[in-house]
């Protein structure tokens, strides 16, 4: 087994070795490094020798773990998510999902990426989780604990894919600040929970309403009591579609800490940081929403083309809503060697926030010629689709199998970067992989 | 005194028995964990290939504060003029991770730290201010990829591909 070290492992413990370890050991097992084994033996053979319990890792005592732990170059994996993932900054926690583990129809809940701003709440109680619906353009302040809303409404499941607005930023030239994300800021899974509408008009949506906005329980990085970590929305019209929802469970299962347990919002179609985690309470605004993270540079692009490095004050950049039509080979795994005689099947993932995908096409030629994908149909708006297609090779050799999604509006992804933008978000150049013939 | 000859062989059993269990025990607490973590899941190594160089560190041994290759290990941070005050400084709310992994002009960490003294609580850096930019312009410096790079076919991990 190759043993890089891609994780923060030890910044985590040289950080707050208490934290770290109740991050990894408190909510998840994993990796032992030599020195934690050693340990261990030691815990064992004193337990033995008092006759006591055995003692495992999870229950080691603050402080002894990290000696070990801390220096070890294995990687872990986050609470709640599996091995693989790739972490790009562990505080705040951000972490893709590498292409060829996005090939499941439903992305697995232990799959989907991360990508938090502050730090989740800590001892969630879900008996006691209510969410409050207010604001200037509610006709009334209501509260709902989680059982009102999973009985007053009707509860409804729909495949949704969640993106981050900065999917691709890590292409960018000049480079764009913030989380240099790959491709794998993406995933689509089952969200069950009840619609925002329902809930919204339960309360009284008045007619001067132009957005809403969430506020969850996250808690900021600086520690200052307070301070709200992020706070985004959606303009009315997509709150009130069949598809926004209130979602407390994900592929039939509770929605991971990292992605916003108990309760989220979950809007298909726009940047994935519309959809509030942890979500405690709702307003509805008279205005489009000024929280943190909604005005500035933050999830806009500038309102007019720009070239790149070009300085954009705050007053010419615009919200980005809808994301771009965008695929993912997600079979096989770049670098695959294979003899002539057969043929590739590849396997993919295609999404948009238009009403579907009508085509998806692949190249082996750098784009000099085409040809059509297999792709299937969605069960819903905002699902993405799968894509299949098998290739012949005329010749042994180096090759890039390139894919390129086109949506019922006509769009398509460009080969190149598609318009540079300073905070590096809307990347959906096409996905290709590298292959040798034999 | 010579034992009673008809207990010398239960002594025998007894004192073979009492090395069987020593034995084990001594095998378990040398390998006992680590075998029955074999059997568990373990944990498979992530793949960062495609990342930009400064965030990772591909070594196995890490002690404190070592610098290898030019990179201090624990943080990932470029061991460079500077080092200390950037690691005290802009470690404290985020990872490391966070500024290792941008690329920008001493302008554009500039704007960063602005950004953040505005916005997340990031308090006046004083003197230690172009200390801290000189550091970041001369380390994390932008890199020109064009429209679009090449995929870095060094770094991609050839494999066959089993098909039937
Ligand atoms: C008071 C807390 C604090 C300190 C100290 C701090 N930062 Fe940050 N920084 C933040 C927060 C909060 C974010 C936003 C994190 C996120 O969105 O995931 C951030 C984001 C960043 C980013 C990403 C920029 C972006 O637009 O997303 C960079 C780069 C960065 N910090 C570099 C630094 C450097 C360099 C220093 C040292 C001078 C530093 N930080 C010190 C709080 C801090």
């Amino acid at each position: 087994m190759p043993d890089k070290k891609v994780t923060g492992l030890h910044e985590l413990y040289e950080k707050d070795p208490i934290e770290a370890d109740k991050l990894l050991w408190g909510r998840t097992s994993d990796p032992v490094s030599r020195r934690g084994f050693l340990q261990k033996s030691a815990l064992t053979a004193l337990s033995l020798a008092l006759g006591s319990k055995m003692v495992f890792a999870e229950n080691f005592p603050a402080g002894m773990i990290p000696a070990g732990l801390a220096h070890s170059d294995l990687p872990f994996s986050l609470p709640g998510k599996r091995a693989g993932l790739v972490v790009l900054n562990d505080k705040p926690i951000n972490a893709e999902t590498p292409p060829d583990l996005l090939n499941d129809l439903l992305t697995p809940n232990d799959l989907f990426f991360v990508r938090n701003n502050g730090i989740p709440p800590e001892n969630i109680d879900v008996s006691s989780w209510t969410i409050t619906i207010e604001g200037e353009s509610a006709n009334q302040k209501k509260t709902y604990s989680l059982a009102d809303l999973k009985s007053k409404f009707e509860n409804v499941t729909y495949n949704l894919t969640l993106e981050c607005g900065g999917n691709g930023r890590a292409e960018f030239t000049p480079p764009a600040k913030g989380n240099q994300w790959s491709t794998g800021a993406v995933g689509c899974a089952a969200w069950t929970g009840v619609r925002l509408k329902d809930v919204l008009e339960d309360a009284g949506v008045k007619s001067n309403a132009v957005y809403i906005a969430y506020y969850g329980k996250d808690t900021h990085l600086s520690g200052e009591a307070g301070k709200v970590v992020i706070s985004r929305g959606v303009p009315i019209a997509k709150a009130m579609e069949d598809e926004s929802l209130i979602a407390w469970a994900m592929n039939g299962k509770n929605i991971p800490v990292l992605n916003g347990y108990p309760l989220r919002l979950v809007f298909g179609g726009f940047p994935a940081s519309c959809s509030g985690k942890w979500l405690a309470k709702i307003v509805i605004r008279d205005r489009v929403h000024d929280g943190p993270k909604m005005t500035g540079q933050s999830y806009r692009v500038p309102c007019k083309p720009v070239a790149p490095g070009t300085k954009v004050p705050d007053d010419e950049m615009c919200i980005i809503e809808k994301m771009p039509v965008k695929s993912l080979i997600t079979f096989p795994k770049t670098g695959a060697i294979f003899e002539k005689k057969n043929q590739l099947a590849i396997q993919g993932k295609a999404w948009t926030s238009a009403t579907k995908i009508d085509q998806v096409d692949y190249s082996i030629d750098f784009g000099s010629t085409w040809s059509k994908c297999t792709l299937k149909a969605a069960k819903n708006r905002y699902s993405w689709q799968a894509f299949s297609a098998d290739i012949s090779f005329p010749e042994t050799g180096y090759y890039e199998v390139w894919v390129r999604a086109t949506d019922s509006e006509g769009k398509a992804q460009p080969m190149l970067l598609p318009g540079w933008n300073p905070r590096g978000y809307l990347n959906n150049a096409c996905h290709r992989i590298a292959i040798k013939v034999s | 005194m010579s034992p009673r000859p008809d207990l010398l062989p239960a002594l025998l059993g007894l004192f073979n028995f009492v090395l069987v269990v020593i034995t084990a025990t001594l095998l378990y607490l040398l390998f006992g964990p680590n075998l029955i973590d074999t059997y568990r899941n373990q944990p498979v190594a992530m793949e960062q290939n495609a990342y930009r160089p400064g965030s990772d560190d591909n070594t196995t041994e890490v002690g404190q504060d070592k610098v290898v290759d030019g990179i201090h290990l624990q943080t990932g941070l470029i061991y460079a003029e500077g080092f200390n005050i950037v690691r005290g400084t802009c470690t404290a709310c985020h990872s490391a991770k966070l500024v290792t992994q941008n690329r920008a002009t001493r302008e554009g960490w500039m704007e960063m730290i602005r950004w953040m003294q505005a916005k997340q609580g990031l308090w006046d850096l004083g003197d230690n201010e172009p200390i801290i930019l000189s550091y970041l312009a001369a380390n994390y410096a932008p890199q020109e990829t064009g429209r679009r790079s090449n995929l870095q076919v060094d770094e991609i991990e050839w494999y066959i591909l089993e098909m039937n």
